[in-house]
């Protein structure tokens, strides 16, 4: 394994190790617009350049292998100066779009510019003007050609990763323009990666378009729930206020690093899955026609359980706990319906048709925690056998738990469901059809609203987190089943989902020895 | 003076095959087949001093020897017969009027680095040039000089002949190979370099037209005769080709080291009207423009390089006193701007801006700051780009504003203070 030096800091790294990755071992960042780490290499933004001793003209870091004994040195006047030389090289027919960007705050070349360069402009010509400005490309991509530098990371994106090959550089010389094949549009499963990916604001996310400024945001680590791939995502919220347009929060979802899991993508369908947090939220239980509050709901509901409790008629209740829950919420159901009240019909495995997958990232099972439901609830009952209970009247309660029953089931086999059953409890986020028939509905928080856990198809572990507060009366769903306990004499006193965690680890053989300090960012996969 | 490169020109060109194979044609090839070794020819082709023609002039037997030998791949050879390198247009004369020439050379060169299959780049804008190559190929396949067990041995060559499109850049050697590849011809990073990696990824010789052309005589009479016609480290003769404000302008071959002078004055007749010389630019576009006092420098790849100029290829443009020296950097930058490949930031955006500078100076709207920010802007393209180009427009158009910077100071308004 080769030893070298960089910036006077020696280490030894693993043959065919580029400058520009054993720098970042170091934790010395160079400046770069074309390399990235997923992408193969084309050396032409020449920003990364850095002098290696012995060699007369810098060398590209991204390019370079290293060589035992090579002495690297970052920072030298030559260097600092070849930096300045590529900005003003990249910077003279950039149009000076910067109000009107929305890259501006994340903004490489703005980044760049006030780190490295802070110096006078020499341009007295005429910027060099491209075909195609505010153009679209696609359902979601917005191309403005005179801001794009030519790094070509979208095109080798669209070449290596999707293999779809939309985008290419047309012409040459300083009339080079990124665009679209003719009679193409960029419209593949990943296509918002390549806005990601763009270092400026050449290639912009349509749905993003003038939306927020990005330094109001903040964000929040989380796991997309779209399919069971988990991929990591950060949540991006205004935390200045809330957004003039229905007075969402959350301005967009942006993918996180987890190189078991996910790399540096997300597909469209979760990344554009985020406008359900903040519209069309249950926001208040109600019963029937009446808005109450939580504490009459529940009351409502332990009259219908107390009774049956009573009797030992418990399989007079059967639950539709879901796939979509947390670990957390799941292991406060099993406590309940399971431990505390044998006999209840509990399982989550509704008949639902499985989706679309690729050999990417997107899953057929399009629920987010399967695993964790098999492993926490280890149903042994059956979906069908509950739904024909409830709908030939042999069920008090049911108790379902996000799931759009006409959707599954149809609208005939719902009102029958509604008619035959004395209680019919429906506990979600978002207002579906299914609400119109549930007797009694409560406002469960989604899944930015709480902490948790969530197990993905690689019976990993993972963890998402609170990004703000849920919205009016809506609670975590453990938070609701755990006070549903209290009055039903099973005391459930969770002060909060990590001390769920705990004692799921303590209770579940696969999770054991887990805790949110030991998941971090990068999730740990379940025990055989 | 032994003509070598050009001894069947001014033919008649429709009888070159019936006339190559009168002057020993195709003995060479036989030669080195029946009676030589690969690595014999190789070092044959070393001890000529034989150099690269097409601009670099690297030595030729030496490139060879760096095909690996024990790399399972199949080896190419490429003939780049771009020729886009403006003032300079020999290969078309050897690719028009003795085609067999080269083919003779490619048969050899194929034998030495154990490759069955040339390419020939011809250059898109040479229909003619491309015709008669191909015609040449057609004769030498029915004559069984190539195809399968040439000349009655064992060896097998195939040879095709592949046009370009027109970009000055696809005579750069890897994007050449780029461009054969069917992609655009954008120049590759380097290491590795094409005799490692080069056409599919395959051990690879470029060569030019006329360097290839060279290696028939060399083998025919062999490397000590090709040293003696040259000088010290470059052997043998060059095709110059002078065009300009001369009386004779045209190709001539020459003893490599032979002065500028004589080659200007005594071969192509002079100045026009018996003008006087101002500039001449020594081997093609890139090599930096040399003034009046520098042309007793010999024709020859290092004492060019030793006064800051390049041997290049071979392209003598000779510039009287009635040219506005401006108007010929413009010329220059413009052609630059025009045929960047646009990949990397310093050449792409570099070489377009300098354009634009150097027009409003020509067209006398500049003023004092964009003279000083010329030479700054120019400076920072060269040494930071993926391929030579970048060094070019450097080097070419520094050449110019340092050697007549009063001409340039003359066109800008306003007062020019005293620069370094």
């Amino acid at each position: 394994m080769p030893n070298l030096t960089i910036d006077g800091q020696q280490l030894e790294v693993p043959a065919g190790t580029t400058i520009i990755q054993a720098a970042k071992k170091l934790g010395i960042s160079i400046p770069h617009y074309c390399y990235h780490p997923a992408l193969p290499v084309a050396g032409n933004c020449r920003i990364c350049m850095v002098e290696v001793e012995k060699q007369p003209k810098l060398q590209i870091s991204c390019y370079t292998p290293v060589a035992e004994g090579m002495v690297v040195r970052t920072d030298s006047p030559k260097v600092l100066e070849a930096r300045k030389t590529i900005l003003e090289f990249l910077l003279v027919n950039h149009p000076l779009d910067c109000p009107v960007c929305d890259q501006s705050g994340e903004c490489k070349l703005q980044d760049y510019y006030m780190k490295h360069g802070l110096y006078n402009s020499r341009l007295a010509d005429v910027k060099v003007k491209k075909d195609k400005k505010a153009f679209s490309i696609g359902p979601t991509v917005m191309l403005d050609q005179e801001r794009c530098i030519l790094c070509t990371r979208c095109v080798r994106f669209t070449e290596n990763i999707t293999k779809t090959n939309e985008l290419g550089i047309f012409s040459r010389g300083d009339h080079s323009q990124l665009d679209i094949y003719p009679g193409r549009q960029l419209d593949n499963n990943y296509s918002g990666n390549v806005v990601d990916i763009c270092p400026v604001g050449a290639l912009t996310d349509k749905d993003f378009r003038f939306k927020c400024r990005v330094w109001y945001l903040a964000g929040t680590k989380s796991i997309c729930p779209g399919c069971s791939m988990g991929c990591n995502i950060t949540v991006e919220w205004d935390k200045s206020r809330p957004h003039e347009y229905k007075k969402a929060r959350v301005m967009r979802l942006k993918p996180r690093l987890n190189t078991d899991v996910n790399n540096y993508w997300i597909c469209d369908k979760g990344r554009y899955n985020y406008h359900f947090i903040d519209e069309n939220r249950i926001l208040h239980p109600q019963l029937n026609d009446e808005l109450i509050s939580l504490d009459q709901a529940l009351d409502v509901m332990v009259k219908t359980i107390a009774p049956l409790k009573e009797a030992k008629r418990l399989n007079r209740i059967g639950v539709l706990a879901s796939a979509q829950l947390t670990n957390e919420d799941l292991f406060v159901i099993r406590k309940l319906f399971k431990d505390a009240l044998p006999g209840v019909g509990l399982d989550f495995r509704v008949p639902e048709a499985l989706g679309d997958s690729d050999d990417l990232l997107i899953k057929a099972d399009k629920n987010p925690n399967t695993a964790g439901a098999l492993s926490i609830l280890q149903p042994d009952g059956d979906v069908g056998a509950i739904v024909q209970k409830a709908k030939s009247g042999e069920l008090d309660l049911l108790y379902v738990f996000g799931h759009d029953l006409v959707k599954l089931l149809g609208v005939e086999s719902v009102k029958q469901i509604a008619k035959s059953i004395k209680l019919f409890v429906f506990q979600g986020s978002n207002v579906h059809e299914t609400c119109s028939y549930a007797h009694l509905n409560l406002p469960s928080s989604v899944y930015a609203e709480k902490e948790g856990t969530f197990t993905n198809c690689q019976l990993r572990v993972q963890r998402i987190r609170t990004a703000f507060p849920a919205l009016e009366d809506a609670k975590a769903d453990w938070q609701i089943v755990a006070m549903l306990g209290e009055k039903l004499g099973t005391p459930l006193s969770y002060k909060n989902s990590q001390e769920i965690f705990k004692d799921l680890a303590a209770t579940i053989a696969p999770f054991s020895g887990m805790t949110y300090e030991s998941i971090a960012d990068q999730g740990i996969v379940l025990k055989a | 003076m032994e003509k070598v490169v050009s001894r069947h020109f001014g033919q008649d060109s429709t009888q070159s095959f019936v006339n190559y194979l009168k002057d020993n044609g195709y003995r060479a090839a036989r030669k080195a087949l029946t009676e030589m070794t690969p690595a014999g020819v190789i070092d044959e082709v070393k001890n000529s001093n034989l150099r690269g023609l097409g601009g670099a002039g690297f030595p030729t037997g030496l490139k060879w020897s760096f095909i690996p030998k024990d790399n399972p791949k199949p080896k190419y050879l490429v003939v780049n017969a771009d020729e886009g390198e403006p003032g300079t247009f020999k290969d078309k004369y050897i690719l028009e009027q003795d085609p067999h020439a080269l083919i003779e050379g490619i048969i050899i060169t194929c034998f030495a680095i154990q490759s069955h299959k040339a390419y020939v780049y011809v250059r898109g804008e040479y229909a003619k040039a491309f015709g008669s190559l191909q015609n040449a190929v057609n004769e030498a396949y029915k004559a069984g000089f190539l195809g399968a067990g040439i000349m009655g041995t064992g060896f097998n060559i195939d040879v095709v002949v592949h046009p370009g499109a027109g970009a000055y850049i696809c005579g750069e050697e890897t994007g050449l190979l780029e461009s054969l590849e069917g992609k655009k011809g954008f120049p590759r990073l380097k290491p590795p370099f094409p005799a490692v990696v080069g056409l599919f990824g395959c051990p690879t010789v470029i060569n030019n037209v006329e360097t290839i052309a060279c290696v028939p005589p060399i083998i025919n009479k062999g490397s000590e005769w090709y040293v003696q016609l040259g000088c010290a480290k470059n052997g043998g003769n060059r095709l110059f080709c002078v065009s300009g404000h001369v009386q004779r302008p045209g190709i001539y071959e020459l003893p490599l080291g032979t002065p500028l002078r004589e080659i200007i004055y005594d071969h192509a007749g002079g100045i026009l009207k018996g003008r006087q010389l101002k500039a001449v630019i020594p081997g093609g576009i890139s090599a930096p423009v040399l003034t009046p006092d520098q042309i007793d420098v010999k024709m020859d790849f290092d004492s060019l390089k030793a006064i800051g100029s390049m041997a290049g290829s071979g392209g003598v443009v000779v510039m009287d006193e009635t040219t506005d020296m401006v108007f010929a950097a413009m010329v220059a930058a413009r052609f630059f701007a025009h045929e960047s490949c646009g990949q990397c930031s310093p050449c792409r955006e570099g070489s377009g801006w300098v354009y634009r500078n150097l027009k409003r100076i020509y067209e006398g709207t500049a003023r004092p700051y964009d003279l000083i920010n010329l030479a700054g802007i120019v400076n920072n393209i060269g040494g930071n780009t993926i391929c030579a180009f970048g060094d070019a427009v450097t080097m070419c158009l520094s050449s110019y504003v340092s050697k007549f910077r009063h001409e340039f100071e003359s066109k800008i308004k306003g007062r020019v203070c005293n620069t370094n």
